[in-house]
């Protein structure tokens, strides 16, 4: 293979290094003399964690817990209902394919399009901006993603689009569910994995306040087996010397100010609002909802979403019953849930950690228990004959 | 949370540009990235939006991040020390 | 739009076509169910392999196997409906170990107002592809139904040839060898970026071929050292791991790095978000040897056009039955299967 940013990628993905780090890791940990649990609140994290097999090499006394960070698990029911309810109107959906099959109050998208109504499945917003195009008919795309992708919603309102063309914004804001999440009680969380891909739209000066107020430190990770590896060697170290500080250990993507431009348009368009995050809470600026100035484009003004023939078959309030809340800050384990496994399966998910592929109450229900792969299938490396 | 992968870019009309992934090719949107592109700039791509120009330099920065602290440039050498010192200690230099 | 509204526990969804769990759920709950037994030695619906066996009585078993196809869209980079009719049911043969196909059915439903000259080129297509797997359609049978009430084309095409030894997709024991016949994913990328209109510049075409030849040649090297067969559709190489392991009641270990992915699927897979193990493929083997055996059929196998990246990528365990462990090369975690179709992800 020729020198050159392949090699460079890859680099990142040596699995040389990531022993070394693995190592440098296990003796951070077990210097401590106690069990150490850090947050990451980014489910892209959770996504390379588990793709790389990287928690089988996480010592014993480190406790990684995924937080709130998969923005389309975290879509409330009634997000998930309004776009629904909108398919079910005749309005064609464009939106995620990660949107399809998250359950609302009774019917996903996926489901719907089952029915009949039109539900494209997008890579990009500017995928569904020249559906519209193609069409006279209403095109309402369902705009999901923290601001990592709000911003490219953003992009696509000011670059202009067609008159039938409006959006459903469920895009979420990252920041205020941290602090939620460092305010719960009993969570026994000592340091945060921050997203390498939204710092790099916010920057990391966007903690230095969080840190200051919880005294919790802060490293913004990448998303390569060595960035994770490397991101909480160092969190560990900052836990050790009670240190709470907000350490940037992605530069190549992530500066202090972050992406100016991209702000900008951000809140152009948007403006944070309080709403409920699913299973977690309400988290006040937790929504990025459009700005009065693109009433034009808003779904919820241009359409009327008529929720009602949804909720007439609504079920009971099951959600007041999940404890994903307390699963994602660590003080409980799915087997405390009186729904796991019996209404809230991952068929017909409840809460937000049996809806992600890496969520805690999947992997618990597919596996009977957390895959346990370091002991019983050790050694590593080496395929055994 | 966020899907974001690297890719080079082969070349820029207005603001689109093509970027290889090393093995597909995409148009990408130049709106939101904070930096002039051109063709051999290595950018971040999320849902079709380049999201970031990364500079060479700084991917050799972040991987000599890594080393130093294997190196233990940081404080790290020092508590691998420790930890082995208390892991064992009746094998210190005394006993 | 006068759509209804049904709870789904009782209604088919996409997932039960998707080749995973739900699909084998279905299938056992409402289909395997209630017929009269087959004949003795035979291998019939309960055993939920790609086709059935039935003994002839001379010692030859007699084996057909039945597939429809439906996809969109109907033409996509590398291949069509019509290549994938035929080479599907070949290949569903060929892994009951009947590489000889004496022909097929071919049943075509259209809807009304499609394009004659799709038509022509669907049947272009299979003529070719019969060709290529030394087989041709004997009998067959067309039916229009109206506007709306079908999306485009749907195919069913069912195949008999007669086999010597049957092979089947179990019978692993601990320490066998699994191999796959060449790289993976290419089928279902493409139809992914053909289907999502994705834009993807770069060399994805799909595998769908017949691969009849192929098996033949790796039975002739592998002899009873050949234990089983199995092509990873719908669901991916994990679907087949995971069918494979729970029918012979053994664990897999699979080396991920030795796993052969080509590069335009991999840099696909990347910017989608999709593990290239669960995508599925049309023209690829997964095969279970004998320790013995491993190498004279990874040899076979590589010395043929269709083989040329066939590799050695896994190892039956009697730990974790029916379990699939994937070592990536950092370390180790359960390989899960895909629930429904595979989508892009922006998470």
């Amino acid at each position: 293979m020729p020198e050159g940013a392949d090699s460079r990628q890859l680099k990142f993905r040596d699995p040389a290094r990531a022993r070394d780090l693995g190592r440098a890791l296990t003796a951070a940990a077990e210097a401590m003399g106690r069990t150490v649990s850090l947050m990451h609140v980014c489910g892209s994290h959770e996504q390379a964690i588990a793709r790389y097999g990287l928690r089988a090499s996480f010592p014993r006394s480190l406790d990684v817990i995924m937080g709130p960070g998969c923005p389309v698990c975290i879509t409330d029911t009634p997000e998930v209902d309004e776009g629904v309810a909108l398919a079910r109107q005749g309005v064609t959906i464009a939106t995620y394919g990660d949107m399809v099959k998250v359950p609302g109050t009774v019917l996903s998208l996926g489901d719907a399009q089952a029915e009949g109504a039109k539900v494209e499945v997008v890579y990009s917003v500017t995928q569904a901006v020249e559906l519209a195009r193609a069409t006279r008919e209403p095109v309402v795309f369902f705009a999901t993603g923290f601001e990592t992708t709000a911003v490219a919603t953003a992009a696509a309102l000011l670059g202009g689009v067609p008159d039938n063309f409006s959006v459903l914004s469920a895009h979420k804001y990252i920041p205020p569910v941290m602090e939620i999440v460092a305010e719960m009680p009993g969570s026994k969380v000592e340091g945060f994995l921050a997203a390498g891909h939204a710092a790099t739209i916010t920057g990391w000066g966007v903690f230095e306040a969080f840190v200051e107020r919880h005294k919790l430190p802060v490293v913004v990770a990448g998303f390569e087996p060595l960035d994770i590896l490397a991101a909480l060697v160092k969190l560990v170290e900052l836990v050790r010397d009670r240190k709470p500080e907000v350490v940037n250990m992605f530069p190549r993507c992530v500066t202090r100010e972050g992406n100016r431009n991209a702000q900008e348009q951000l809140f152009k368009v948007f403006r944070p609002a309080g709403g409920r995050w699913r299973g977690i809470a309400h988290v006040p600026n937790g929504n990025l909802r459009l700005r009065d100035e693109w009433a034009h484009v808003d779904a919820r003004r241009r359409f009327d979403i008529d929720l009602r023939p949804l909720w007439k078959f609504a079920p009971p309030a099951l959600v007041q019953d999940c404890i994903c809340g307390d699963i994602m800050a660590g003080i409980a384990n799915p087997k405390q849930c009186k729904l796991f496994g019996k209404e809230c399966v991952p068929d017909t998910p409840v809460g937000a950690c049996m809806v992600s592929s890496e969520g805690t109450c999947k992997i618990w229900h597919l596996y009977g228990g957390v895959p346990d792969l370091s002991s019983s299938d050790a050694p590593q490396g080496e395929v055994r004959p | 949370m966020c899907l974001g992968v690297p890719g080079r870019v082969v070349s820029v009309e207005g603001l689109v540009a093509t970027v290889d992934f090393w093995g597909v090719r995409r148009a990408v949107r130049l709106e939101l990235v904070d930096e002039p592109v051109q063709a051999g700039d290595y950018v971040l791509n999320h849902v079709g939006f380049a999201i970031r120009r990364i500079p060479e330099e700084d991917i050799q920065g972040t991987l000599d991040l890594y080393e130093s602290l294997l190196r233990g440039d940081g404080d790290l050498m020092a508590a691998d020390v420790r930890a082995e010192l208390e892991a064992n200690p009746e094998q210190s230099p005394d006993a | 739009m006068n759509l209804r509204l049904d709870l789904l526990g009782e209604r088919v969804s996409m997932k039960h076509g998707a080749g995973g769990r739900a699909m084998r759920q279905l299938i056992g709950e409402v289909f395997t169910d209630g017929f009269p037994k087959a004949p003795a030695g035979a291998v019939g619906l309960d055993a939920m392999d790609d086709g059935a066996a039935l003994p002839l009585g001379d010692g030859r078993f007699l084996v057909v196997t039945t597939d429809s196809h439906v996809v969109l869209p109907a033409f996509f980079p590398g291949g069509d409906i019509g290549r994938l009719a035929v080479s599907g049911t070949v290949n569903d043969l060929a892994m009951m170990g009947a590489t000889e196909p004496l022909g097929l059915t071919c049943a075509v439903v259209v809807e009304e107002g499609y394009p004659r000259a799709d038509l022509d080129r669907i049947h272009a297509s299979m003529v070719a592809a019969c060709v290529e797997a030394g087989t041709t359609v004997v009998t067959g049978d067309t039916k229009v139904m109206g506007k709306g009430q079908l999306d485009g084309v749907a195919l069913n095409t069912t195949g008999v040839a007669i086999a010597t030894r049957v092979v089947r997709d179990c019978g692993l024991r601990a320490g066998d060898r699994l191999i796959v016949t060449g790289t993976i994913g290419d089928h279902g990328c493409a139809v992914m970026a053909a289907r999502h209109k994705l834009d993807l510049a770069g060399d994805l075409r799909s595998d769908v071929a017949p691969i009849n030849g192929l098996i033949r040649a790796a039975l002739a090297a592998g002899g009873d050292g050949l234990v089983t067969l199995k092509d990873p559709t719908r669901g991916g190489l994990s679907s087949a791991l995971h069918e494979m392991a729970h029918k012979s009641g053994v664990g897999v270990l699979l080396d991920e790095t030795a796993v052969p992915v080509n590069a335009a699927v991999r840099a696909a897979s990347e910017l989608l978000g999709i593990d290239p193990l669960v995508i599925a493929n049309e023209g690829k083997a997964l095969i279970g040897v004998r320790p013995a055996a491993a190498e004279a059929v990874l040899a076979a196998l590589r010395a043929h056009p269709q083989g040329r990246d066939a590799a050695i990528v896994g190892t039956c365990t009697a730990e974790r039955r029916g379990q699939v462990v994937l070592d990536t090369g950092f370390g180790r975690r359960l390989l899960v299967e895909i629930e429904g179709e595979p989508l892009p992800r922006i998470c």
